[in-house]
């Protein structure tokens, strides 16, 4: 018999565990195709495929960051390719002295991005809306100024890094560990963003999003929060920037222009801003269209601009939206 | 005479060359449920963002439980047990009516740098937060979005929220703005019911309503006390008949 008590339980619980839907298994079925992908491409004889689907799965770690504060914060960065650049130089200032250590190199990417994250953020995130967006695009570009500046490691030009970085057990230098390297860490970091954002944390910050007078007034001091949050976020796609020095073997500034954080935005909003795994479809969907537009026309960038509008007028939440309406449970 | 829960003492507040609130005097005693009626204008909005810390008073002095609070910010006073509603309904919007809740039980359970465990699936939110609803005949649409709520249900949430960071008192900022007779009457019930136990500062337009309700209320005009008072001695002031209770007929 029900007790009162369990009825409670009941009532306060979201009634049953979620099933799966079609967004679960959209998410399953993507994972499990990027899983094989090094096999089916070699199959199907385009190795050199590869490549873009490495820079694919990179790209979506950077995405996945970039949403966790753009997406569920509310903050939207113009300045998040900094943090991929700040990873890039992580690994290839100390490869040209000769430091080849990845545990140096990934330890260090995320560090030094996480103290840009603080440090930037603790000024930034005192504006709001377009100040945020034009001050945190200001940061970027003085990153950008400063690698431009540093002549020792190729000024403009850039850095050609001679080895990949130097792990245990797995060897960078094989094009498929160091896929099998950004997916599986992919694989991970959804998992631990899933839990973030359904934690006590995700939901202030989630909150701050939509009121944060409100979060205020019910006691919450918001902005320690939201820089814990933005940090996070840096140190996501720090990491990202270390697996993009080993990819391409070379670092330079213009992985930190402005373009590239536009770039990063397109991608969260193509696949929907606050969902979990949207991200992810917005940087593989937009991987393919470059390969696709580009192979018709050199004024892709241009068919390019008409698709984001076309996104941003008629599906609000990305490649997402498809998937079918969101319950309130992120 | 004990010690009032709130006083506030010779406020200003000036924006360019308007005095919004111009020497304001208060003092509310415990569980007592104090009204300030005023006209348009009278400097309401001004007075309550100070008093819940949203705006800086230019001077004059705000104690709460005998603590000088004029410098602290929003977030503190709500630790310290003051809790505000909003005027203009202020709930959010895409999370579900207990998350509304819950989310303001978080915010007076600790630190919230707990990254791992779903806060959803806490019952150290999840039942205070469904008894709060209960509270505010809001139970039943625990699991609406908040979005999905009758203007008057999202009022009654805002009053759940307020009250589930069980402060020492609350500042209700117009809790019947916008509603219905139906609506009213339900807000009146539940203001009824949190009558005598907690502490209640109630700014409001609706003169049935502040006569209903009120143990004292004070009368602002022009970022002033005109007069203050039982509700008796209010209606039969010749300074409120003239100044406001006349024009608007009440």
């Amino acid at each position: 018999m029900e007790t009162p008590a369990t009825i409670d339980r009941q009532a306060a619980a979201p009634t049953t565990r979620p099933r799966l839907g079609v967004r679960g298994w959209t998410m399953l079925i993507v994972l499990a195709v990027l899983a094989i992908a090094p096999y089916l491409l070699f199959k199907a004889g385009h190795g050199f495929y590869l490549d873009v689907a490495t820079r694919a799965v990179i790209l979506s770690i950077a995405a996945v960051g970039l949403n966790f504060i753009l997406g569920y914060g509310g903050m939207i960065s113009f300045g998040h390719a900094a943090y991929l650049g700040i990873g890039a130089y992580s690994v290839g200032i100390p490869a040209y002295y000769g430091v080849y250590d990845g545990l140096v190199h990934f330890p260090l990417a995320i560090a030094a991005s996480a103290l840009f994250a603080l440090l930037t953020g603790a000024v930034c995130l005192r504006t709001r809306g377009v100040y945020f967006i034009m001050i945190t695009m200001a940061f970027a570009q003085m990153v950008y100024y400063a690698f431009v500046s540093l002549e020792e490691y190729g000024g403009d030009d850039g850095l050609v890094i001679n080895a990949r970085s130097r792990l245990p057990v797995i060897d960078l230098e094989s094009n498929i560990q160091l896929y099998y390297l950004s997916f599986v860490s992919l694989v991970a970091l959804l998992y631990v963003v899933h839990r973030i954002v359904n934690s006590r944390f995700g939901m202030v910050v989630q909150g701050s999003k939509g009121n944060d007078e409100r979060m205020r007034a019910i006691g919450y001091h918001t902005y320690v929060y939201r820089l814990v949050a933005y940090v996070i976020s840096g140190a996501i796609c720090g990491y990202a920037g270390a697996l993009l020095a080993n990819f391409s073997s070379f670092i330079s500034p213009e992985m930190t222009y402005w373009t590239r954080s536009g770039e990063l935005i397109f991608m969260v909003i193509l696949g929907g801003t606050g969902s979990l795994f949207g991200p992810v479809l917005g940087a593989v969907g937009f991987l393919a269209l470059e390969e696709i537009l580009s192979s018709f026309t050199v004024y892709w960038p241009f068919l390019f601009g008409v698709i984001l509008i076309m996104v941003v007028l008629f599906a609000r939440r990305g490649i997402d939206s498809l998937l079918g309406p969101r319950d309130g449970h992120g | 005479m004990a010690e009032p829960i709130l006083e506030v003492r010779d406020l200003r507040k000036s924006f360019g060359g308007v005095r919004a609130v111009d020497g304001f005097a208060l003092s509310v005693s415990e569980f007592e449920t104090h009204a300030v009626i005023g006209p348009n204008g009278a400097g309401k909005t001004t007075l309550i963002a100070q008093l819940s810390g949203m705006l800086k008073p230019d001077s004059g002095a705000i104690r709460f439980r005998g603590r000088d609070i004029t410098e602290v910010p929003a977030h503190r006073r709500s630790r310290l047990g003051l809790a505000r509603s909003f005027q203009i309904t202020s709930v959010f919007r895409d999370m579900t009516v207990i998350d509304n809740v819950a989310l303001a039980i978080q915010a007076h359970a600790g630190h919230s740098f707990r990254f791992w465990m779903p806060a959803r699936r806490d019952p150290d939110l999840t039942e205070p937060a469904l008894q709060m609803l209960r509270e505010v005949d809001l139970a039943e649409r625990a699991h609406d979005l908040a979005s999905a709520l009758s203007h008057g249900e999202q009022r009654q949430l805002e009053i759940a929220m307020a009250l589930a960071t069980s402060p020492a008192m609350l500042l209700l900022d117009e809790p019947m703005a916008g509603m219905g007779p139906e609506e009213s009457r339900r807000m009146v019930e539940t203001l009824q019911r949190l009558k005598g136990e907690k502490t209640m500062l109630l700014v409001e337009h609706d003169m049935d309503v502040v006569f209903a309700l009120a143990d004292t209320i004070t009368v602002m005009v022009d970022g002033r006390v005109i007069a203050s008072g039982p509700p008796q001695a209010i209606r039969s002031d010749e300074h409120v008949r003239r100044a406001y209770l006349g024009e608007e007929g009440g």
